[in-house]
């Protein structure tokens, strides 16, 4: 197998069609700033929050591959591998969440910490200069480790023997990939509310993320299984694997999602229960049920089905769903937390022309990255020492 | 005369252990419970597989001491029913811990916990979750067991001594049973020769007087 054989041609149109509609949302996201700046933090965060679950799935597939030793996933590694190596690119598009932290974080604004003792005690965390400095060592650490094993992986495709050095990395790796995760979610996102707090937070963060990932992959190697030659060596037979996965971790996600939330229901005590009062008010109840129904009930009905992982106007069907219930869990983290820094504001849903406009600009940006990187090497590791076996894969 | 007497009792002992060969091998032959063949590789056992197959047999089994891609494919296997029983069981899991605890929390001995109703849902799910999971469980396990006829002392297979040395380490048999409808002796050990089987036996118990020790 030739690493030629196996490249994608600049002259598909993808990467031209993201890049002008990643400009196209960033002019529109830019007038947003300027009309409403409010509005526009939030549905940023939003946005960056979604295109980061699917780069950050990316790299835990890429270590979680390693670290168990996949076979069957080896035809398709390069592509969370390089969804991985855009995290560089979502640590430039943070600096409008450093910029917009007073729109969007309660805890910087130094005159509420002043009067609120519970923030007062929280404010050797929850400070503008430790946020930043934190997330920028998150970004450290995921960049380190996303470019670590996308360069081994390239030097496995011009022979080098790296199967025991990616292997290596993962493992260490994955312990840090936790921890950071899991604190970024608290910082990026539960922060958002600082009064409220849940330890299974980041899980939650996790499993939606990864999830999403999984979705994303799907699709977008339907379309890349029609523009190179990804089609001659991706069968139905990956597809079944990624499904069995997709199905998994439906579960999976609800079953952290339902832990943390019985745990708070039982419990009782207003400082926690708040969270779900708030989103069990002005319209927020029918997105909670929509959640219940969209992220759990639908897929784990479709995806139990061994002929539906089989079938692939299902499996993309669903892989399109599981981007949309992404977005709608994200929003429904981060949005009934506006009217926490703009108590004058309507309390409700808020869906705003921005938020089309933010996940435009963010993803077309993420994507065009993601498809340069794409077109510059081998879209299949043909490396890889088992990457006949992983061609071969057969499912019981 | 003596001359004489002697080369008659000659031919009739000969007469007499040629019947005897011929007695033991119409008796080996009633009491067949299956042919077995050795192949040389797994690809010529997947080939085998294949032919056996497409001539028609249903009851036969092929032995390797590990797993060969496609082999299902090539002996004409069906999908196993086990995922539907294991999701009956499943469910009847499900529907069994809530009407366990919607009966014994609202109706016969209704206590109110911790303000909550009582038929409280939430509260309710772990033990749903786990019943669900713990007879999906026993289900699938229970279930693949009694599929493969499991456990079972005995099996025709253990008469060949061959199968017995080489089954786990570096033999790879095939085997049509005495259960299967086309299944004739003389035909399967005709037709294993011809699909290039080797050390072909036929599975029986021992005959009496025969050591069956070994």
């Amino acid at each position: 197998m030739s690493a030629e054989n196996f490249k994608l041609t600049r002259d598909s149109k993808f990467g031209t069609m993201a890049l002008s509609v990643g400009a196209a949302g960033v002019a529109a996201s830019v007038a947003g700033l300027f009309i409403d700046h409010k509005t526009f933090f939030f549905a940023y965060l939003v946005a960056f929050m979604f295109w980061m679950a699917i780069a950050l799935g990316g790299l835990f597939f890429t270590m979680v591959h390693h670290l168990v030793g996949a076979e069957w996933s080896i035809v398709i590694r390069r592509i969370p591998e390089t969804l991985a190596s855009a995290i560089p690119m979502m640590a430039i598009l943070f600096i409008p969440i450093v910029l917009g932290m007073h729109d969007l974080y309660e805890w910087s604004h130094e005159e509420v910490v002043a009067k609120d003792p519970i923030l007062q005690h929280k404010s050797g965390w929850l400070n503008p200069t430790f946020f930043t400095i934190r997330a920028y060592i998150y970004f450290g650490i995921w960049t380190f480790v996303a470019w670590t094993l996308y360069k081994a992986s390239l030097a496995q495709d011009e022979g080098k023997n790296m199967t025991e050095k990616m292997r290596g990395v993962s493992a260490p790796s994955m312990i840090l990939f936790a921890l950071s995760l899991t604190l970024a979610a608290f910082d990026w996102l539960m922060s958002l509310d600082p009064h409220w707090f849940s330890t299974i937070f980041g899980v939650y963060v996790f499993a939606g993320s990864w999830w999403a990932t999984l979705g994303f992959v799907a699709l977008f190697t339907m379309h890349l299984r029609q523009t190179s030659k990804l089609g001659e060596v991706m069968t139905i037979e990956h597809y079944h694997d990624l499904g069995k996965l997709m199905f998994g971790f439906t579960v999976f996600w609800t079953y952290i999602g339902f832990s943390q939330f019985m745990l708070i229901w039982y419990g009782n005590i207003p400082e926690e229960t708040i969270w779900y009062k708030h989103r069990w008010e002005h319209g927020w109840q029918y997105v909670s049920v929509l959640l219940v129904v969209g992220h759990f009930i639908i897929p784990f009905l479709t995806l139990i089905f061994r002929a539906s992982k089989r079938n692939l106007v299902v499996m993309k069907t669903m892989a399109i769903w599981f981007l949309v219930m992404e977005f709608v869990d994200l929003y429904w983290i981060i949005m009934p937390n506006f009217t926490i820094v703009n108590p004058d504001a309507h309390h409700g849903l808020n869906f705003s022309w921005q938020h089309v406009a933010t996940f435009l600009g963010v993803g077309g940006i993420f994507l065009w990255f993601v498809w340069n990187r794409l077109t510059s090497a081998s879209i299949v590791p043909v490396g890889d020492p088992r990457i006949e076996a992983s061609i071969h894969l057969k499912n019981a | 005369m003596n001359e004489l007497a002697s080369q008659s009792a000659e031919d009739l002992k000969k007469q007499a252990e040629a019947t005897s060969a011929k007695a033991k091998e119409i008796l080996i032959e009633e009491a067949a419970e299956g042919v077995v063949a050795e192949f040389d590789n797994p690809a010529a056992l997947l080939e085998a597989a294949e032919k056996i197959r497409d001539a028609g047999y249903q009851r036969f089994e092929v032995y390797s001491p590990f797993p060969i891609h496609g082999m299902d494919d090539a002996m004409g296997l069906k999908r196993s029913p086990l995922g539907y029983i294991v999701f009956g069981f499943g469910s009847i899991g499900t529907m069994g811990a809530l009407l366990l605890q919607w009966w014994t929390s609202a109706v016969d001995y209704p206590i109110v916990y911790s303000g909550k109703p009582y038929f409280a849902l939430p509260a309710f799910v772990p033990i749903t979750f786990e019943l669900t999971v713990i007879l999906s469980a026993f289900t699938a396990m229970v279930g693949m067991f009694a599929l493969n006829r499991m456990p079972r002392f005995f099996h025709p297979m253990f008469y060949s001594e061959n199968f017995c040395k080489k089954g786990s380490d570096d033999g790879f048999f095939a085997a049509i049973f005495a259960w299967d409808k086309k299944f004739d002796v003389r035909e399967v050990k005709r037709f294993l020769q011809s699909i290039g089987g080797k050390n072909i036996e036929i599975l029986h118990r021992p005959l009496n007087g025969e050591d069956s020790s070994k």
